[in-house]
């Protein structure tokens, strides 16, 4: 089978058929990545015996004829997500020796759905990054070009996806994590409303902000693997008990008549002319599918990166004050007392950008300074709700870049913080308003590196956005090209 | 504004982070770059507008007060760094 050119959904259809089995599907799939993620680095943990005794028992439930969609289909999952019995380390050394005790929702949601692990994929250390250069475990490289960075903090599912290493992966997006990787690396990805997804077992970084999602090659597989992912679970405070939908309801319906907000802030400079460029070309595409172009306003999107940068620092500082070496993870070798214990194990088990984020959240946390920072980012962020729910009343679906750029390269924006956080200014908003967003292939920019197109909807509408993209996709194949080591 | 080394060194006791002193002077380059990114706030009028915490207004749930956690102390011990007796040990704190 050409794991290079199936779909999740073609896959699905070959496993009920039976014409291939989840064992030998699933070797085909760790075949691959035994040959190519040593040039990627995009997989922190693969344990092909576990996944391969998770596909015999797939196997044997598809033979009882009690399987569901992703019955047997492997998929990698984010080190982000606690798996009971494999390493979970969140890319940090602090977490380098963490086996977890339990399972994250989302993760027991794919083992009762018949889905297998296929490994845990790198990611910026606590999901603190946007070009996967802040791992413990080394860099993820973008399989376009292996020189240029894979976007973060999902950059490991990215890139395993790009180079059809896996059929999909869970990533999670706090500020972009999912849509501005997939954006770089050439794959679908989407963040649901905030709230659909469980956090439990999901290592937190900003609560308020946190939203596992899905990346996976087209829409229709986004759908898909959705379709298993959402869910009411009582052990997440934030959890939203909603009927269940299915995601993939109404793709293939047309889209005449959906009306696309195009923010002027999106497309007023800051925006590289490659991407601008193939975001125009993607627009027309939408044009000749009958949609209708809006021109809406979102006034206050440039003020989202600082908004950002003190709510999620603020949350991270107060979260990660859970790392103190007494219940899991790393303790440093040696100490004084217990001050001296927390301060050395902390300051080993941290990198510099995650450190950098704890001590921005205590500054702004601090007295004196909570009114002036906390506080006033909180308003700008309720401004910033507004502006979406203004823009909302006359469009379906805001559309614009994922990232103002095409992939760049490593050490480019290492050494300021401020630049790296800027990769993020389309993408932060709609983590602010809880609004779900997907990035979808839309060609190529300079260098031949991919460029993705933002779609971001109003509350609950994933099923809108997902048929919004799926009708791209089925007018163009950009979703389908693959990078040339995926050939191999 | 700008934070002195003193504020750096106040801020990482706080957080209970121990800073080289090597690393105080680049933290402190790096800190100009993103109070100037953040203080882009103080010029928004705000006069008016609630904070918002969340996006979504969700009410806190209530349940039923029984017991739902099972004792799996054993398990979770197994990950941490020292343990004795089912005891977390760390460095003594009272004289």
């Amino acid at each position: 089978m050409d794991l290079a050119n199936t779909s999740l959904r073609q896959l699905a259809s070959a496993l009920h058929e039976r014409r291939i089995s989840s064992r030998e599907l699933t070797q085909a799939y760790l075949e691959r990545i035994g040959r190519l993620d040593g040039q990627l680095g995009a997989f922190i943990t693969v344990d092909p015996d576990k996944t391969l005794s998770q596909a015999d028992a797939a196997d044997a439930r598809i033979a009882r004829g009690e399987a569901g969609p992703l019955t047997g289909i492997p998929i990698a999952h984010k080190d982000i997500f606690c798996t009971e019995g494999w390493l979970t380390t969140c890319g940090s050394r602090m977490l380098s020796n963490f086996v977890s005790p339990y399972d994250a929702h989302v993760i027991e949601k794919f083992a009762a759905a018949g889905a297998l692990i296929l490994g845990k994929t790198n990611m910026d250390e606590f999901a603190m990054g946007s070009s996967n250069e802040t791992s413990h475990f080394g860099p993820v490289k973008n399989p376009w070009n292996l020189a240029k960075v894979p976007g973060g903090s999902s950059g490991g599912s990215a890139a395993a996806v790009a180079a059809r290493l896996a059929p999909a992966a869970t990533a999670t997006d706090t500020g972009g994590s999912i849509r501005q990787p997939a954006a770089l690396c050439g794959v679908s990805g989407i963040k649901p409303t905030y709230g659909l997804v469980s956090r439990y077992g999901m290592i937190a970084y900003a609560s308020s902000l946190d939203q596992g999602g899905v990346i996976a090659p087209s829409a229709e597989d986004l759908g898909l693997v959705l379709n298993t992912m959402v869910g009411f679970d009582t052990r997440d405070s934030t959890s939203i008990d909603r009927p269940a939908e299915d995601y993939t309801a109404a793709l293939g319906q047309p889209l005449k008549g959906l009306r696309i907000g195009l923010p002027r802030e999106y497309f007023s400079g800051g925006v590289s002319p490659d991407v601008a460029r193939a975001i125009d070309a993607a627009l027309e595409v939408y044009d000749r599918l009958g949609a209708e172009r809006v021109e809406v306003s979102l006034p206050h999107s440039q003020l989202s990166v600082p908004v950002y940068y003190v709510l999620a620092p603020a949350e991270a500082s107060s979260n990660l004050s859970r790392y103190d070496g007494v219940r899991y993870g790393h303790r440093a070798a040696q100490y004084g007392d217990l001050n001296d214990m927390y301060e050395r194990t902390r300051a080993e088990g941290f990198g510099a950008e995650v450190k950098r984020r704890i001590l921005t959240g205590t500054y702004v946390l601090s007295r004196g300074y909570y009114d002036a920072y906390y506080l006033q980012a909180q308003r700008v962020r309720r401004l910033i709700v507004n502006d979406f729910r203004e823009a909302f009343a006359r469009c379906d679906v805001i559309m614009g870049p994922a990232s103002p750029t095409v992939a760049f390269g490593f050490g480019e924006k290492t050494s300021d913080p401020v630049q790296m956080y800027l990769s993020d200014i389309f993408t932060i908003s709609v983590n602010l308003a809880g609004l779900p967003g997907l990035s979808i292939p839309a060609g190529f920019g300079a260098s031949g590196l991919p460029v993705g197109l933002q779609l971001i909807g109003n509350y609950f509408s994933e099923g809108r956005l997902l048929q919004a993209a799926h009708g791209y996709q089925q007018a163009t194949d950009w979703h389908r090209q693959v990078p040339d080591m995926a050939r191999a | 504004m700008a934070l002195t080394d003193t504020d750096l060194r106040r801020l990482a006791r706080l957080a209970r982070l121990r800073l080289e002193e090597s690393e105080i002077s680049g933290l402190r380059e790096q800190f100009a770059g993103i109070l100037g990114l953040i203080d882009q706030l103080q010029a928004v009028d705000t006069r008016g507008i609630e904070p918002l915490s969340h996006a979504l207004d969700l009410e806190a749930r209530l349940r039923e007060d029984v017991v739902t956690e099972t004792d799996q102390r054993a398990r979770f011990q197994s990950v941490a760094p020292q343990v004795e007796e089912g005891l977390y040990l760390v460095p003594k704190v009272i004289e």
